[in-house]
Parts: structure tokens; C-alpha cells; sequence
């Protein structure tokens, strides 16, 4: 079995004295996605921040690649400590919740910031690159138009197509379909869907059973900040062994 | 055709009749105001004084868009300086920056005027009177924007900082790529009326003697014996400025509306 690309070990969250990731490994291999559940305030979404540095874990280690960073709150603002944690981010692609694309460039010009500033890609590389992800996400026809012109659907494949001009190698996924009109959200699962069965390693913090059955290799449950619970998504989902496990997934059965 | 459609089309014609009529009425108010001062004070008005002196003090325009212009210049870059060093987690460089714009704000432009200029001559320090003029424009609208563009930077959603930092981009990138140009937009509105405010302001510096509308209103109106007329005619000046920038600043405004639409 292949070496982890992404290793997470005893992350511990607290904001204040309210202790919300209670000691969470995990270990992704490539090529596996991977599917965070839980009911809201289980810490799910700290966690897949933590793992991208985006809040700091108050104790814990992850290690993307060849980069690994150690938690450490108090000297999180120093200069070369702030230098490591950009290089553990350029090994991962973020896709947020409520897409946060940048209002003032078009969606080309959102896909070649990161890539022409932050990697020196030459100008024209980049716009070729940047194209055939728009083309992936089917967002081809629309490189020329800002945001605000977009639907929530065509914004958030356009911020996936924005985090892969990187070449992340790994994608977290925080409730990429959460802020979606319903009938949007299939064609940002199909994106995503697509993306896994080509053999990208992902990380996806979602309520959408129906794309942890069809793209999931694992799921994991959290509770409490801790995962109470994991495996292949038919035995999750389908036969799970704890009692809080049921009572969350009864909700989604019902529907 | 149906009956509900020639109904909606009749509704629609009247709208815009009305929405037309009422932009006439409120051009025929500013023309009737308009010809009522006309009226009330040119029979009063010796209207050979500008012939004489109008040019004279037009003139005197020329150093009060001078003033504005450098002196907005160097104070928005001052408040850009001052903006990011009141959010510093620097508690030195917030405490200098937040003592600045007390200090400022908590003293009348015209003494700092008279500081610039004379003050500082008391002590050796001789700039000349444009420059400290300029100065003291500069340094106190800087305050006064300083709080304006602290507030456009806050006002640009974290989420934008943290989408550039899972980008990997580094502070100064972000600074400058994603996070200012969207906080300039967001305070252009205010720039605007600090801009239209620094065009009057700028008449203050009369005091220390610089020749500008003012100073040249006064100068030939007390000469002549016609301060009235002087006046009114630098008054009517500031207004057409002020009347061209707001113009300037709306355009400016829609422009960079663009990417909202």
C-alpha cells in the first residue's frame, strides 16, 4: 500500500476554553477521496481548515507531500514559520463554502493570479492551463466575465477550476454545495465527481450522501471532535455500528 | 394584441411621461433659483469691477487646483501608510499611527496651517509658504483618510485574504492584488468628498499669505471698494470646481462599478 500523501496526527482545536477537535488523525493516500460527516459544530469544517493552516491547530502535525507543520499558535505569526505554512498551502487547493472568488478579476484572470504571481508561470502558460480547467469545469465560454455575472453553481466550478491552476495535490472541499440553490448543486457534484474518478486525492466535508456513495472511498464520521466512526461508505452509511452514527444518518434516510 | 397587453403598454407610456416631466421641473427649479439671485443682486452689483479684476482672480484658481491636487496625492498616500499601520498587530507601529490621527484630528486645520508655516519658521525650520501649505493639507486630510481607508480595508470580506492565502500568496501579494484594489473601490465614494471638501479647504491658506481665489478676492475687492462682488464671484468659482469633480467622481464611481454588474 502506497505512502500516505497527506498525514494529520493528534489535531487539537481549541477557540477559547471550547475544545472542539479532540485528538483527529487521518492519513490520505493518493487518489483517495475522502468524506467528512457529521452534524453541525462536530468540528468537521475546523478540521479541514486546520489541515490547510487556515485556523491554527492548538496542538497536532500535518504533513502534506514533503511539507510538514507542526502546530504551534504562539509562533504561528513569525516570518519563516508563516513561509513553511505557505508551502504546506500550495501543496493543497481550498474550495470554500461560499466560494469567495475575487469580485474584481474575471474568472481568467481569478485562475492566473495565483500561478503568474506565486509560481512565475509565464502569462500565456498560464492562460493555456487556466483554459483547459475552465474547459474541464465547463466554464469555457464564460473566462471573460466577472463573478458577480455568475450563478452560485458557475461560481463555485469556477473557484475549482481556480484552486487546480495550481496543481494542488491534494483538494479540501468545505461544503462546496451548502450555499447552492438545490437545483444547482448536481452540476458541482458532477464536477467533483469527475475530478475523483480521475484519480484526484480529495477531502470532502459534506451532508451529500449521494456523492459519498458514487465518489467516497472512505467516510468518516466526526463526533465531538473526535471520528467516532470510519470506513467504506456502504458500511458507514449503510451499517453503522454507532449509535450517534444512526441518529445523524436517520435524518438523510428520511428524505 | 390582448387588452392586458395595450393596459401594460399604457401604463408603461405614462410612467415615462411622468419620470420626463419631472426631470424638466426640477431643471426649470434650479433655472428659476438661478435667475433669482441673478436678478435680486445684479442690479445691486457694480458688474465693471470684473471686467477690471476677473481675470485677476480667476487666476488665483490655478493655485487652489495646485494645492488640492498635490495635497490630495500626498495624503492618500499617507492614509494607504496609515491604514495598514492602525491594522498592524504591530502594537507600536498602531500606537504611532493611532497617536497621529488623534493629534490631527483633535486640532483645527488652521492652526496647523500657522504651524507649518510660521510656527516651525519660529524654531529655524523655513518652508516655503506653497510647500506648507501643501503640508498641512496633506497631513491633515491624511488623518481624516487614514480612518476612511482602515475602514475599506476591514470592509473587504476575510474570506478573500483567506481564498488568496489557500492560493499560497504571500501578505504582500495579497495586499496589493486582492485586498486594496477592492478596498479603493469600496472607499472612492469618500475619497470623493474629501476631494470636494480639500477644493474649499484650501481657501485657508489664505492666511499664511499664498495667492490663491480668496487671497485675490479680497486683495482687489477691498482695493476697489467692491468685496461683495469679489466675493461672490470666488464663491461662484468653488462651486463650478466642486460642480466639475462631483461629475469626475461619478464617472469614476460607475467605472468601477464595472465588475458589480
Amino acid at each position: 500500500m502506497s505512502e500516505p500523501l497527506l498525514s494529520a496526527h493528534g489535531i487539537h482545536k481549541y477557540f477559547g476554553t471550547h475544545h472542539v477537535l479532540r485528538g483527529v488523525d487521518l492519513d490520505v493516500r493518493p487518489h483517495e477521496t475522502i468524506m467528512l460527516i457529521g452534524r453541525s459544530g462536530s468540528g468537521k469544517t475546523t478540521f479541514l481548515r486546520c489541515l490547510d493552516f487556515l485556523e491554527e491547530p492548538t496542538l497536532g502535525s500535518v504533513r502534506i507531500g514533503d511539507v510538514e507543520v507542526t502546530a504551534d499558535p504562539l509562533a504561528a505569526r513569525s516570518r519563516s514559520r508563516r513561509e513553511l505554512v505557505r508551502r504546506l498551502r500550495l501543496r493543497a487547493g481550498f474550495v470554500f463554502q461560499d466560494f469567495q472568488l475575487f469580485p474584481h478579476l474575471t474568472v481568467l484572470e481569478n485562475c492566473i493570479e495565483a500561478p503568474v504571481r506565486v509560481k512565475g508561470i509565464p502569462r500565456p502558460e498560464a492562460i493555456a492551463l487556466a483554459e483547459s480547467f475552465l474547459e474541464k469545469v465547463q466554464l469555457a465560454e464564460k473566462r471573460d466575465a466577472y463573478p458577480a455575472r455568475l450563478s452560485g453553481g458557475q461560481k463555485q466550478r469556477a473557484a475549482i477550476a481556480r484552486a487546480l491552476c495550481m496543481g494542488p495535490q491534494v483538494l479540501l472541499f468545505d461544503e462546496p454545495t451548502s450555499a447552492l440553490d438545490p437545483e444547482l448543486v448536481g452540476e458541482v457534484l458532477r464536477t467533483m465527481e469527475a475530478l475523483a474518478h480521475e484519480g484526484a486525492t480529495m477531502i470532502v466535508v459534506s451532508h451529500e450522501m449521494a456523492f459519498a456513495r458514487e465518489a467516497a472511498d472512505r467516510v468518516l464520521f466526526l463526533h465531538e471532535g473526535r471520528v467516532l466512526e470510519e470506513g467504506p461508505p456502504e458500511e458507514v452509511l449503510d451499517h453503522p455500528r454507532e449509535e450517534a452514527t444512526v441518529r445523524f444518518l436517520r435524518r438523510f434516510h428520511d428524505r | 394584441m390582448t387588452t392586458d397587453d395595450d393596459a401594460a403598454l399604457g401604463i408603461a407610456a405614462a410612467e415615462r411621461r411622468r419620470r420626463f416631466r419631472d426631470r424638466v421641473l426640477f431643471l426649470a427649479t434650479w433655472i428659476v433659483l438661478a435667475a433669482a439671485v441673478v436678478l435680486f443682486l445684479g442690479g445691486r452689483l457694480d458688474l465693471s469691477f470684473y471686467g477690471t479684476w476677473g481675470l485677476f482672480i480667476l487666476g488665483g484658481a490655478l493655485n487652489t487646483i495646485l494645492l488640492t491636487v498635490f495635497a490630495l496625492a500626498v495624503a492618500c498616500a499617507i492614509a494607504v501608510v496609515g491604514a495598514l499601520a492602525r491594522l498592524s498587530a504591530n502594537p507600536v507601529v498602531n500606537g504611532i499611527a493611532s497617536f497621529y490621527v488623534s493629534l490631527i484630528r483633535g486640532t483645527p486645520l488652521i492652526v496647523q496651517i500657522f504651524v507649518w508655516a510660521f510656527g516651525l519658521a519660529a524654531q529655524g525650520v523655513v518652508l516655503p509658504l506653497f510647500e506648507a501649505g501643501v503640508i498641512a493639507l496633506a497631513v491633515n486630510y491624511g488623518a481624516y483618510m487614514t480612518e476612511v481607508f482602515r475602514a475599506g480595508i476591514q470592509a473587504v470580506p476575510a474570506g478573500q485574504r483567506e481564498a488568496a492565502l489557500a492560493l499560497g500568496m504571500p501578505e504582500r501579494l495579497i495586499l496589493r492584488r486582492i485586498v486594496l484594489p477592492q478596498a479603493i473601490r469600496i472607499v472612492i465614494p469618500a475619497i470623493g468628498n474629501d476631494f470636494i471638501a480639500m477644493i474649499k479647504d484650501t481657501s485657508l491658506v489664505f492666511a499664511i499669505g499664498i495667492q490663491e481665489l480668496v487671497s485675490r478676492a479680497n486683495q482687489s475687492g477691498r482695493q476697489e471698494s467692491r468685496i461683495m462682488e469679489a466675493l461672490l464671484f470666488a464663491a461662484l468659482i468653488y462651486w463650478i470646481l466642486t460642480f466639475i469633480f462631483s461629475f469626475i467622481q461619478g464617472r469614476l464611481e460607475r467605472r468601477m462599478a464595472r465588475s458589480d454588474r
